[in-house]
């Protein structure tokens, strides 16, 4: 089988706006590649596109996670088989603790009829907590729900230590994020990457990137990927800015 | 066609009827004598019935105000009494088989082992059920249904019965002041805590019936008590009426909380009338849970008599696709510093509506009242509805008054960000619309809480998609 993240000629649009316009890309299992751009080139629409939001419209071109066609499943079924999406702005829901919610996302992948162990749940989740150094007391506060921007994001990290996708998108997630917060943040990350995880780290500085070290940096500009190189393509942009490649495509 | 009749939810079968006494279509005097004739009611009763017909006759429907819906009700169709006069037992294992039944699927005989202190069971007209432990009635607790009350406990039940909601309160108060039958009687006497909760369930079984239980609950001095009630009927065809009255009294320092989880089938015309007096630092809760029902009125009240008496009515409701929930709360605040506090939540789905009515009267002449209200609806779908009459008096100026509001919608968003994690569509707005209620599912006893949540997830199951 083939283990990639696979984006093929990808063209999606919102109402009659063409965002991406043919974009291809492969993210191998266990690598870790950036995506880069200027501000309106389609990353956060690549992002939502892949995690299947109703509002955009794919209208040519395949994504497929592991050889399977991400398009024709359903946005939780996406979730289910191992994508997993941190987004720029986390959603606050409110009334529903971070334990139950997480409880809930579990419950979700396991079989009809099968319950999850309660104390196991917790021993699992107070370990990631650890890791990201959150306090015991984050359980049992609602979803985002009056968080700075950095438990924010830390959150989002810790979902998905716990959902443990094949695939992850980092959606902007250095964005409001100050220095400490972000080397927590990819310490996070960086515990995770491994042969079975996928990463896919959408970001418009390379400041993120200086902590967690992408394999592949990849340019997007206009709906399309334009360039592809490796990390020392990131310290380029930051030192020349978009334009050199924009005039040069 | 098979003896039982069994839908997705557990509250919907039914059992053939099988009654020795039915009062016949429509209401008349001769059905009162009926009534009467067969529960064998002494005189004064027979003349508050017959007192009360006519009010019931002279007053309009309140539709000026509510909904024209009430229109639907077609009085002269409904049976105003079915039951199989037997008297309620006081072991499941006498129970008529196709009753027992029906409370085994309904999970009563379980609870009662589990964590009540007593438990009645009304079937259509009358207890089937009706059993107190002893280590409770030997603290001199009285729990019986309200036929037995007026008769064998006349000297309590009289002085109080139908004076917190007298009969021309309004027009449905006036119904089941003609009609009663069934509901609870009970007594605690001064400075008794009952421990675990006392329980009544009403159980609607037959078609085109009308439910009339009465219940007055009476805690003396210093005494405290918990009192839960649950409804259920099967879905008919045809429209069933249920219309209660409930009164409390709550003596000094007495507390009582009464808990509703209500899920009558959508085709039952809930119009029930519920209400308290606190006397001095005394206290009333009302819990209530109202889910189903073709349309539920129900604005469960506190008169709060005596100093430093507080009320608080915490109300959740959920209106369905073609339901309407017109629930709210009234707090009538009678002598100094007394506290009310009115927490109400609403979701509405698909056609459903839900309105709240808030009554707060806070008199002149009265010092340091305070009262809270809040009230918060979330709405659905696009087509889901909401309204909301506040009706607030505060007269003088040693009083404290809040009032908070809100309407809200499970965002698209929201549920987005939730699938993305791998719940369902039906998965994430359960759980949202749990969240939503979450602080107040807490005020329920733990095993209603559960069984608050399992009916909202099958509920919000057909909502989406």
């Amino acid at each position: 089988m083939i283990m990639k993240l696979e984006i093929k000629n990808l063209h999606a649009t919102i109402g009659d706006r063409e965002i991406l316009k043919g974009l291809s890309l492969e993210v191998p299992k266990g690598e870790v590649h950036a995506i880069m751009g200027p501000n309106g080139s389609g990353k956060s629409t690549l992002s939502k596109v892949l995690a299947g939001h109703e509002d955009y419209q794919v209208t040519g071109g395949e994504a497929l996670m592991d050889g399977r066609n991400l398009l024709e499943m359903g946005i939780d079924e996406r979730s289910r088989e191992g994508l997993f999406l941190a987004f720029q702005y986390p959603v606050e829901i409110p009334g529903v603790s971070n334990a139950n919610f997480l409880r809930a996302a579990l419950q979700a992948r396991l079989p009809k009829g099968e319950q999850i162990d309660a104390v196991k749940f917790y021993q699992h989740l107070y370990q990631k907590m650890d890791m990201l150094k959150m306090d015991r007391s984050f359980t049992a506060r609602s979803v985002n729900e009056g968080f700075s921007g950095g438990e924010k994001k830390r959150n989002e990290i810790l979902q998905m230590a716990m959902l443990e996708p094949k695939y992850a998108i980092l959606d902007e997630t250095d964005s409001g994020l100050d220095i400490d917060a972000l080397k927590i943040v990819a310490d996070g990350v960086n515990a995770m990457r491994g042969p079975e995880l996928g990463v896919l780290v959408i970001t418009h500085y390379q400041r993120l990137l200086d902590y967690i070290r992408p394999d592949v940096v990849h340019v997007l500009a206009d709906g399309r990927i334009i360039r592809t190189g490796g990390p020392e393509l990131a310290l380029e942009l930051e030192e020349k800015g978009y334009d050199w490649l924009l005039k040069a495509a | 066609m098979s003896a039982v009749d069994i839908d997705r939810s557990v509250g919907d079968f039914s059992y053939p009827e099988n009654h020795t006494y039915d009062a016949g279509f429509g209401l008349s005097e001769q059905t009162i004598d009926y009534i009467c004739n067969v529960k064998n009611d002494p005189e004064w009763v027979r003349e508050f019935r017959k007192r009360a017909l006519k009010v019931f006759n002279e007053k309009p429907m309140p539709t000026n105000w509510a909904t024209k819906d009430l229109e639907a009700i077609e009085f002269q169709k409904i049976r105003y009494y079915l039951s199989s006069g037997s008297q309620p037992k006081r072991s499941w294992d006498e129970v008529p088989d196709d009753v027992k039944r029906t409370f085994e699927r309904l999970g009563i005989p379980e609870q009662e082992r589990k964590f009540l202190a007593g438990v009645e069971a009304q079937f259509d007209s009358e207890a089937a059920y009706s059993n107190i432990q002893k280590a409770v009635s030997d603290q001199g607790v009285i729990f019986v249904n309200s036929t037995e009350g007026l008769k064998e406990h006349a000297e309590i039940f009289r002085p109080w019965f139908g004076k917190v909601i007298p009969t021309g309160d309004n027009k449905f108060s006036a119904l089941n002041s003609a009609v009663f039958s069934g509901g609870s009687f009970i007594y605690v006497p001064k400075g008794v805590k009952v421990k675990h909760p006392l329980q009544a369930y009403f159980r609607i079984n037959s078609e085109q019936f009308g439910q009339f239980e009465r219940t007055l609950i009476i805690v003396d001095e210093g005494a405290e008590v918990m009192y839960m009630e649950g409804c259920t009927a099967p879905k008919f065809e045809t429209s069933t009426l249920h219309s209660a009255v409930v009164e409390l009294v709550a003596m000094k320092g007495a507390k009582i909380q009464y808990v509703t989880v209500q899920n009558w089938s959508a085709n039952v015309f809930n119009l029930v009338t519920k209400r308290g007096i606190a006397h001095e630092d005394a206290e009333i809760r009302w819990i209530d849970c109202n889910i189903g029902s073709r349309l539920t009125m129900k604005y469960p009240g506190v008169i709060m008599k005596g100093r430093r008496a507080r009320g608080e009515v915490i109300s959740i409701a959920l209106a369905g696709n073609g339901q309407h929930q017109d629930t709210g709360a009234k707090m009538i605040h009678a002598a100094d510093e007394t506290t009310s506090n009115i927490v109400s939540k609403s979701i509405s789905l698909g056609t459903g509506r839900s309105t709240y009515r808030g009554q707060v009267h806070i008199p002149k002449h009265l010092k340091g009242c305070k009262n809270n209200t809040e009230c918060d609806a979330l709405l659905i779908n696009s087509s889901s509805r909401t309204d909301t009459y506040p009706a607030i008096t505060v007269r003088g100026n040693e009083h404290a008054c809040q009032h908070e509001a809100s309407v809200s919608q499970v965002s698209a968003e929201q549920i987005f960000y939730m699938q993305q994690r791998g719940l369902s569509e039906g998965e994430a707005m359960s759980l949202s619309v749990n969240g939503f209620i979450n602080d107040l599912v807490r005020e329920f006893p733990m095993e209603y809480s559960v069984e608050l949540k399992r009916l909202i997830d099958l509920e919000m199951e057909g909502s989406v998609g």
